[in-house]
């Protein structure tokens, strides 16, 4: 089949302001939209630029606007998008050059809810003991890959880009309803505030756009909950 | 820019963050990366870790040495085997105290599964050995060492690219980087280096690896004169998705999948009389290729079915979530109920930059480490693998040979003062990126990298032999004449990646000659070195590891000894 992309282009070195290329590209119905992209690099203009690894939907680097919606790249499939696609960055990150922007506020707020193991008790020798009930509890949270589709589908975020966002929430989740975590109270304490978890109007973007298929919003309403009941 | 450090890791994959945890209280250390951390390879690893921890059943250590050792077709040097599988269990107990979520027994412990070439009591029958988290176990992995990584404060270089190698009067004296953002070159003076690069499977065509893979760590080296090990030594793993490469993990087999032909014949009975299904898998990608020669693909193409349907959705959806969730997408197919379209896939180079146990990386045949650099994970070769690499033995290698390098590299960069940078120690990165941001010939950069692959994946892959690895050396000529006619468009600054690419592919163009060299001169057939004009293992002359130079004169092979203390090599059946 023969697709249409429409891309926007902007490169902070030389254009003022972003422009939109086209593209076509001879491709298959089952091909992946990140391979239409790589046709484009490769063939037909190199200076398109995009991120991409693993090309299976696990490493996270190409999530994008695709036809009004995130997703990864490498995870739809050209049949189930049309003849004439259209691609965008992400919103509500600086651009730093075409479909690339600038995850490094990203990072920052999902470093700021402590995404890492906290206990205080002693190390036994072996494996600390978890029943499967008791992994299966956080289990969806774990899915997490830090694409950033979820935040940046978020209109809360894109009102208010001091809100924590979405996938910052999930890895705080991760931990706060692990048996083995000790640091449950320090990572609530950190989301209760007002562009901490309250900021999260329940508008389910977030769960449309995780390529994971994580359930993102349930997840913050239960961090939500976890706060209330120890208010109580 | 300048920036000095005690020691600089390049990686952050499994090895590079594992090697950053166990330097950085110690020293200070940069973490240089052309991904972000999490966007690693290791996090696409599936089906588990191996280690003897026995939850399920009986198992011990010296089993799972064995069992290495044998898959490796007795080329594995069994002191670092050893190694690898008596720290396969601290390591996996210390993930697991870092917050890593295994999967569970129903006791609450650690849950583990069978594995391919995983035995016990020396090869009687499958084992339960592989510690997973659902089939997620290598972005659990990921996960949690980035999350340590935060905790303790290590400092990152997220996508910056490695361009070069300082050694100064015979010692490391650092790294050479290019800034993705800003294009600057970035000279690390460090007392240490430990390349944690990962692998090259992008030279092949049909590749379960990311597109970043591309051998960066092992290229830059090998044109610093270090050889590589063993390059000759490529794994294809039997079930990758038809067309795709996309890994299907072995796990699928480990909970009782089977592999089919046309007939609906399990094949593997009559390969694997033993082991069957889960036989290594250098054994199980040749029987596809056997099953597809005599003309027993499905539909007269080349591919096989892996056959799900017997575990039940239940079983799909919990254990190997991910793998179900592959083939729905890429496939339209349901696992449950229909058969699924799987070929040999490129997956793992048991080849590298050669170190010894210590991590350190040693030059020549008698194992002559050049002070200061260290590697570890898939661009090194301790060599734990030898032949062919069991499943779930790359994570151990990587955690158990990362910490290693890192704890003789603390102690190098305690004992040791920086030795002075070469004058002008950016020179050769920076002549190499304005060769490259030069070129302006009429070559699609595609049709070199398509040339490359197709050609390796058709001369130099499962089955091999003289003249199709003689007319692959003739092919690589042509790919290393036209690949200096491409035209480069972008000439920006900037994220400039058509740049980074045209390196890498460079760089890959290098890799593919040791590659195809090595497996010229071996003539013999030993683990995932298939030689059709050399059916037999011959150990008289070939139980040794290859060092491949880099020289003005073309490839330079020299050979080393194997290790061997515990185990006799003997004829590999299963």
């Amino acid at each position: 089949m023969k697709v249409t992309l429409k891309i926007k282009r902007f490169n902070p070195e030389k254009d003022e302001k972003p422009w939109w290329a086209e593209y076509t590209v001879e491709a298959e119905p089952t091909d992946r939209l990140l391979d239409a992209l790589n046709a484009i690099k490769w063939y037909q203009d190199g200076t398109l630029s995009f991120r991409r690894s693993c090309m299976h939907g696990v490493c996270g680097s190409d999530a994008m606007l695709i036809n009004g919606s995130n997703a990864l790249a490498c995870k739809v499939l050209l049949k189930n998008l049309g003849e004439n696609i259209k691609v965008e960055p992400m919103r509500g990150f600086r651009v730093a050059r075409d479909l690339m922007v600038d995850l490094e506020p990203f990072f920052d707020k999902y470093k700021q809810v402590k995404p890492y193991f906290i206990t205080h008790s002693v190390t036994p020798e072996k494996e600390r003991q978890q029943s499967p009930a008791e992994r299966e509890r956080f289990d969806d949270t774990t899915k997490c890959i830090l694409c950033g589709a979820c935040t940046t589908s978020c209109p809360s975020f894109w009102a208010n880009p001091e809100y924590i966002g979405p996938a910052a929430i999930v890895n705080a989740h991760r931990f706060v309803f692990d048996s083995r975590d000790e640091g449950r109270e320090e990572r609530l304490e950190i989301l209760n505030h007002r562009d901490g978890v309250w900021r999260c109007r329940t508008i389910f973007n977030c769960v449309e756009a995780c390529p994971r298929g994580i359930n993102v919003t349930r997840a913050i309403g239960e961090v939500k909950k976890a706060l209330m009941f120890r208010k109580l | 820019m300048y920036q000095r450090y005690d020691a600089v890791i390049v990686g952050a994959g499994g090895a590079g963050l594992m090697a950053a945890l166990n330097l950085s209280a110690q020293a200070r250390v940069a973490v240089v990366s052309k991904l972000y951390p999490v966007r690693s390879h290791t996090g696409a690893a599936q089906g588990g870790i191996g280690a003897a921890l026995g939850n399920l059943e009986e198992d011990h250590w010296e089993w799972h040495m064995f069992d290495t050792v044998k898959g490796g077709d007795y080329l594995a040097d069994q002191d670092a085997v050893e190694i690898l599988c008596r720290e396969a269990i601290e390591t996996v107990y210390e993930l697991e105290h870092w917050g890593l979520p295994f999967s569970r027994t129903p006791e609450g412990k650690i849950a583990q599964r069978p594995f391919g070439g995983h035995t016990r009591d020396y090869g009687k029958a499958p084992v339960r050995r592989s510690c997973y988290a659902a089939d997620r176990t290598g972005h659990m992995i990921l996960q949690t060492l980035y999350q340590q990584c935060i905790k303790n404060e290590v400092h990152f270089y997220d996508e910056f690219h490695l361009l070069d190698l300082l050694i100064e009067n015979g010692r490391t004296a650092g790294v050479v980087a290019m800034s993705l953002a800003t294009g600057e070159l970035y000279t690390f003076h460090a007392k240490a280096v430990l390349f944690a690069t990962g692998g090259c499977g992008r030279i092949y065509r049909v590749s379960s690896n990311a597109l970043a893979l591309t051998g960066d760590g092992m290229a830059v080296a090998l044109r610093r004169g270090i050889p590589l090990e063993d390059m000759e030594f490529f794994q294809f793993h039997p079930t990758g998705i038809y067309k795709l490469g996309i890994l299907l993990s072995e796990a699928a087999r480990g909970e009782g999948g089977i592999l089919r032909n046309k007939d609906g014949e399990r094949f593997m009975e009559r390969y694997a009389p033993s082991l069957l299904d889960l036989a290594p898998r250098d054994m199980v990608s040749r029987a596809i290729y056997r099953e597809l020669e005599e003309g027993r693909g499905i539909g007269g193409k080349d591919y096989v079915h892996l056959d799900l349907r017997q575990l039940g959705r239940e079983v799909l959806d919990t254990k190997l979530p991910d793998i179900t969730d592959f083939v729905r997408t890429y496939m339209g197919i349901e696992p449950a109920t229909e058969l699924i379209p799987i070929q040999p896939t490129a997956h793992y180079a048991m080849g590298g930059i050669p170190t010894d146990v210590e991590g350190r990386v040693v030059v020549d045949e008698k194992n002559t480490p050049l002070p200061g650099f260290y590697a570890a994970g898939e661009c090194a070769c301790v060599s734990v693998h030898g032949a062919n690499r069991l499943g779930t033995n790359s994570l151990v290698d990587i955690l158990v040979f990362g910490r290693r390098g890192a704890r003789h590299a603390a102690k190098f960069v305690r004992e040791n003062d920086w030795a002075p940078l070469p004058a002008k120690a950016d020179e050769r990165a920076q002549q190499l990126v304005a060769e490259r941001m030069g070129a302006q010939g009429d070559e699609h950069q595609g049709t070199i990298r398509d040339l490359l692959r197709d050609e390796m994946m058709a001369k130099a892959s499962v089955f091999r032999d003289a003249s199709r690895l003689a007319l692959m050396r003739e092919k690589l000529r042509e790919t290393r004449a036209r690949y200096s006619e491409i035209k480069l468009e972008d000439r920006g600054a900037r994220y400039n990646t058509e740049l980074l690419e045209l390196i890498e592919l460079g760089g890959m163009i290098d890799i593919a000659e040791t590659l195809v060299e090595g497996a010229l001169a071996r003539q013999e057939s030993r683990g995932a070195h298939s030689r059709e004009d050399f059916p037999k293992r011959n150990d008289a002359q070939w139980l040794k590891h290859s060092l491949a130079y880099k020289t003005p004169e073309g490839i330079q092979l020299r050979y080393k000894p194997v290790t061997i203390t515990k185990f006799e090599p003997k004829e590999r059946k299963y």
